[in-house]
C-alpha cells in the first residue's frame, strides 16, 4: 500500500481515537442541547415570579383613576405617602410613586422602592408610562389611537435582491449570530488540527522517532500523510457540527421561539465553511509542520506558532469594526488576506454580501499560499527534521533554503 | 575500470564511493570509499562526531551527499531501497502512548509489508526474546532496556538485507547485550549484511569481519581486524612470571605493570627465541602471550601520528 495511505490511516486512527477530539467534537451539540434545556428550566422558574406584581400610586394631580391593569402589573391607589409606604414595607406592593399636582407643567413623578437599582427597570418605565398616557387621553381619542401613541410603530423590514425579489439571506442579529458562531468554531477546529499537527511533529522530533520514519518514507511523504490525516479527523468534527447545528435550531426554535426561530443556516455558509475550513487548515498546517521542523522540543514549537495563531485570530479583535463597516477597505483586506481570511470571510457573511471578485480573490490567494508553502515546508522539512540543536533563525532558515 | 564497477555493483550490498558533505564550508564527511559484503558484520568506527552517523543517514537517503555515489544492492538509492534496509538509529524513541505491537506493526508497514504479515512476524520475535507477555502494554510502561529491544525488533521486523545498526549497545544492562550480541550474530548467519557504528572497540574486535575506521570526516584505516592487527603488531610480549627477570639479549625494553611485565623485543628477535632463554633462566613462566594491539591502541596510535 502507498506510504503516504499508511501514513494518513494512522495519524487519523490516532486522532480520532484522542480523549480531547471526541469530547470536543461532541461538546458543541451537547452544550447547546443543554442550553436548550436550561433555558426551558429558567423560563419556567421565572414566570410565575413576573405576574404577581403590584405597584402603589398617589394620585396629587387627579384624574388618574382608570386603566389600573398595565401588563400584568396592578396598580393600587393610596390616599397618603404613608400609608403607600406602609404597604410597601409590608409587601404588599413592590414600589409606588407619586404624581404631584403640577405634574402636567412639569413631567416629573416621583418613585419609592425598596430596591437597589442600577437603572430604573424597562418594564416599571413601561407600566408607568402607558398608565399615565392612558389616563391623559382617555376619552379625548379613540382606544386604538391611544395605543398607536403608546407605541406608535412596530418596524418590519424586508431586505431586498437587487432585481427586487425578497432576499432569501435577512439581516439582523439573527443573521449575524449563526456565522459568527461558524467563524468561532472553524477557528478552534483549525487551530486544533494544525496545533496538534505541530505537536505530533515535534514530539516525533524530541523523542528520535523521525529518524526511524526517515529511514522508511520521504519527508514529503511524511509531511502529507499527516496534514491529510489530521485534516481528515478536523473535517469529520466540522461536519459533526455542521450537520448538528440545524437539527439543534430545529429543537430549540420548537421550544424556546423568539429569535432563535428566525436563525437560519444559509446554504452558501456550508459551502464555504467546508472551502474555508479545507483551505485554511491546510495554511495553517503547512506552517505549524514548519514551526514544528525546526524546533527541537515541543514547547518551543508552540511558542512559534503563537505567531500565526494570533494573526488569524486578529479579525475577532476588530470584530465590532468589522460589525459596522463590512465594506470598509481594511475589512476587505482581511478578506484576502490569506491568514485572517477565513475568519473574516464566515464573520462577514451574515453582514452583507461580499463582492464575488473578493471571494474569488480571497479563496485563490489562499490556495496559492497552500501551493507555496507546501513546497518551501517540505524544503524546510528536508533540512531540519534531524537537526535537535538551537532553533535556527529566520535568515538561517532562508539562507538554508537558498543553499538546498 | 567501468567494467569491474558494474560487476562488483552486484555483489556489495554497499558500495560508497568518494563520497564528501559539508556542513557550513565544514566536511563533516570527507572522501570516504567503501563496502560491505552480504554475511558479513562490517564495523564503522570512530571516536563520538567523527562523521558516522552522517555516513549512515547518507546511505538512508535522509540526506544527500555533496559529492560522491552511493549504492545499496548494486541500485541507486530511491523509495524501493529503503524498504530493503533496517535502521537502528543513535537516537532512540518510539511512540510513547502506543502499544508495543502496535508500534512494530505500523513502523513495520511503512517498510511496505503487509500488516497481517508483520503481526506475525512481531509476535514470533517478541517471543524470541521472551517478550510476547508485553505486546499490549503501551511503551511507556516498557523499562529502558526492553524498549530498546523493541526498537531492535522495529529494525529486523521486515526482514532486511542490510541491517545499520548505530551505537546499539549503549545503554544496555549485561544480559540484553548478550541477547542482541547473539540476534546480530544470527543475521550474519543468515547472510544479512549488517553494519555495526560504534565508538567502542572492543564491540568491533568481537563482532565485526572488517571495519572502517574514520576520524575528523576522514578514513583513517580499512580492512580485516586480523589483517590489521597483524599489520599493528608491535613485536612485543606479556610475560606473567614469579621469581628474578634478568637482562635478555634481543629484549629493548621491560615495562613493569601491576600484573605482568611488558616485553619489547628488537626487530630481529623472534618470541620463541625470548620464550627459550626465559626457560633457561629458571624463573616461573605463568603466562606467555604475544600482545597484539587492540583496536583502541591501533585508533589512538593513527590519530596520535597524525597530529
Amino acid at each position: 500500500m502507498n506510504k503516504t495511505i499508511l501514513i494518513i490511516r494512522h495519524e487519523f486512527k490516532r486522532m480520532v481515537t484522542r480523549k480531547l477530539f471526541i469530547i470536543l467534537t461532541l461538546a458543541f451539540p451537547l452544550l447547546g442541547l443543554l442550553a436548550i434545556g436550561l433555558s426551558q428550566v429558567f423560563s419556567n422558574i421565572s414566570r410565575p415570579a413576573t405576574e404577581e406584581k403590584a405597584f402603589g400610586y398617589i394620585d396629587e394631580a387627579g384624574g388618574f383613576g382608570s386603566f389600573t391593569e398595565q401588563e400584568g402589573v396592578s396598580l393600587i391607589p393610596f390616599d397618603t405617602q404613608d400609608s403607600a409606604t406602609q404597604a410597601l414595607i409590608r409587601g404588599e406592593i413592590t414600589e409606588y410613586f407619586v404624581i404631584p399636582e403640577d405634574y402636567l407643567t412639569t413631567g416629573v413623578v416621583f418613585r419609592y422602592t425598596l430596591a437597589r437599582e442600577l437603572e430604573i427597570p424597562d418594564r416599571t418605565q413601561r407600566v408607568i408610562n402607558d398608565f399615565l398616557v392612558s389616563n391623559l387621553l382617555k376619552e379625548k381619542i379613540t382606544p386604538q389611537i391611544i395605543n398607536r401613541v403608546k407605541a406608535p410603530m412596530q418596524l418590519v423590514t424586508t431586505r431586498l435582491t437587487p432585481t427586487g425579489e425578497i432576499a432569501t439571506e435577512q439581516g439582523g442579529p439573527e443573521a449575524f449570530v449563526v456565522p459568527y458562531f461558524f467563524s468561532l468554531l472553524l477557528m478552534l477546529s483549525i487551530f486544533f488540527s494544525a496545533g496538534y499537527l505541530l505537536e505530533g511533529l515535534s514530539e516525533e522530533k524530541e523523542n528520535r522517532i523521525m529518524e526511524i520514519l526517515l529511514s522508511s518514507v520521504s519527508p514529503t511523504q511524511l509531511l502529507a500523510g499527516k496534514v491529510l490525516g489530521l485534516g481528515a479527523s478536523g473535517l469529520i468534527q466540522i461536519l459533526v457540527w455542521l450537520v448538528s447545528a440545524p437539527l439543534l435550531l430545529r429543537i430549540a426554535s420548537a421550544t424556546i421561539g423568539g429569535l432563535i426561530s428566525s436563525l437560519q443556516i444559509p446554504t452558501s455558509l456550508v459551502i464555504l465553511g467546508v472551502v474555508y475550513f479545507v483551505l485554511g487548515y491546510l495554511l495553517f498546517a503547512i506552517l505549524l509542520a514548519g514551526a514544528g521542523a525546526i524546533s527541537p522540543t515541543v514547547r518551543e514549537g508552540q511558542q512559534l506558532s503563537t505567531i500565526f495563531t494570533l494573526v488569524a485570530a486578529s479579525p475577532f479583535w476588530f470584530l465590532p469594526f468589522i460589525i459596522e463597516n463590512p465594506g470598509h477597505t481594511i475589512v476587505k483586506a482581511f478578506t484576502v488576506f490569506p491568514l485572517t481570511a477565513p475568519v473574516t470571510v464566515m464573520a462577514r457573511l451574515g453582514l452583507a454580501d461580499i463582492a464575488l471578485w473578493e471571494l474569488s480573490l480571497s479563496i485563490a490567494l489562499l490556495a496559492v499560499s497552500v501551493a507555496g508553502g507546501l513546497l518551501v515546508i517540505a524544503k524546510v522539512f528536508r533540512i531540519y527534521l534531524l537537526m535537535y540543536g538551537k532553533r535556527p533563525g529566520l535568515g538561517e532558515v532562508i539562507r538554508s533554503l537558498k543553499n538546498a | 575500470m567501468p567494467s569491474g564497477k558494474q560487476r562488483f555493483a552486484e555483489v556489495f550490498a554497499v558500495e560508497v564511493d568518494n563520497v564528501t558533505k559539508r556542513y557550513d564550508h565544514r566536511a563533516v564527511v570527507d572522501d570516504i570509499s567503501f563496502s560491505v559484503n552480504h554475511g558479513e558484520i562490517f564495523g564503522l568506527i570512530g571516536p563520538n562526531g567523527a562523521g558516522k552517523t552522517t555516513t549512515i543517514r547518507m546511505m538512508m537517503d535522509i540526506i544527500k551527499p555533496d559529492s560522491g555515489s552511493i549504492r545499496v544492492f548494486g541500485e541507486t538509492l530511491g523509495e524501493s531501497t529503503k524498504n530493503r534496509i533496517g535502521y537502528l538509529p543513535e537516537e532512540r524513541g518510539l511512540y510513547r502512548k502506543l502499544s508495543v505491537i502496535d508500534s512494530i506493526t505500523y513502523l513495520a508497514s511503512l517498510k511496505g509489508i503487509n500488516r497481517e504479515l508483520a503481526r506475525d512476524r512481531a509476535s514470533e520475535l517478541l517471543k524470541q526474546v521472551d517478550m510476547l507477555a508485553h505486546q499490549e502494554k503501551k511503551i511507556e510502561a516498557l523499562s529502558r532496556g526492553m524498549g530498546q529491544i523493541i526498537q531492535f525488533i522495529v529494525t529486523i521486523v521486515h526482514d532486511p538485507e542490510l541491517v545499520i545498526l548505530d551505537e546499539p549497545f549503549a545503554g544496555l544492562d549485561p544480559v540484553n547485550t548478550e541477547l542482541l550480541k547473539e540476534m546480530i550474530l544470527d543475521l550474519r548467519s543468515r547472510d544479512k549484511a549488517v553494519i555495526l557504528s560504534t565508538h567502542r572497540m572492543n564491540e568491533v574486535e568481537e563482532l565485526c569481519d572488517r571495519v572502517l575506521m574514520i576520524d575528523k570526516g576522514k578514513q583513517v584505516l580499512y580492512g580485516g581486524i586480523a589483517e590489521i592487527k597483524s599489520k599493528y603488531q608491535s613485536n612485543s610480549i606479556r610475560l606473567d612470571y614469579q621469581g628474578h627477570l634478568a637482562d635478555m639479549p634481543g629484549v629493548v625494553a621491560v615495562h613493569h605493570h601491576r600484573n605482568y611485565a611488558e616485553l619489547i623485543l628488537d626487530a630481529g628477535t623472534t618470541p620463541h627465541e625470548v620464550l627459550k632463554q626465559l626457560a633457561a633462566t629458571g624463573i616461573t613462566v605463568r603466562r606467555f602471550e604475544i600482545m597484539t594491539p587492540s583496536l583502541n591502541e591501533i585508533f589512538l596510535k593513527i590519530v596520535g601520528r597524525e597530529e
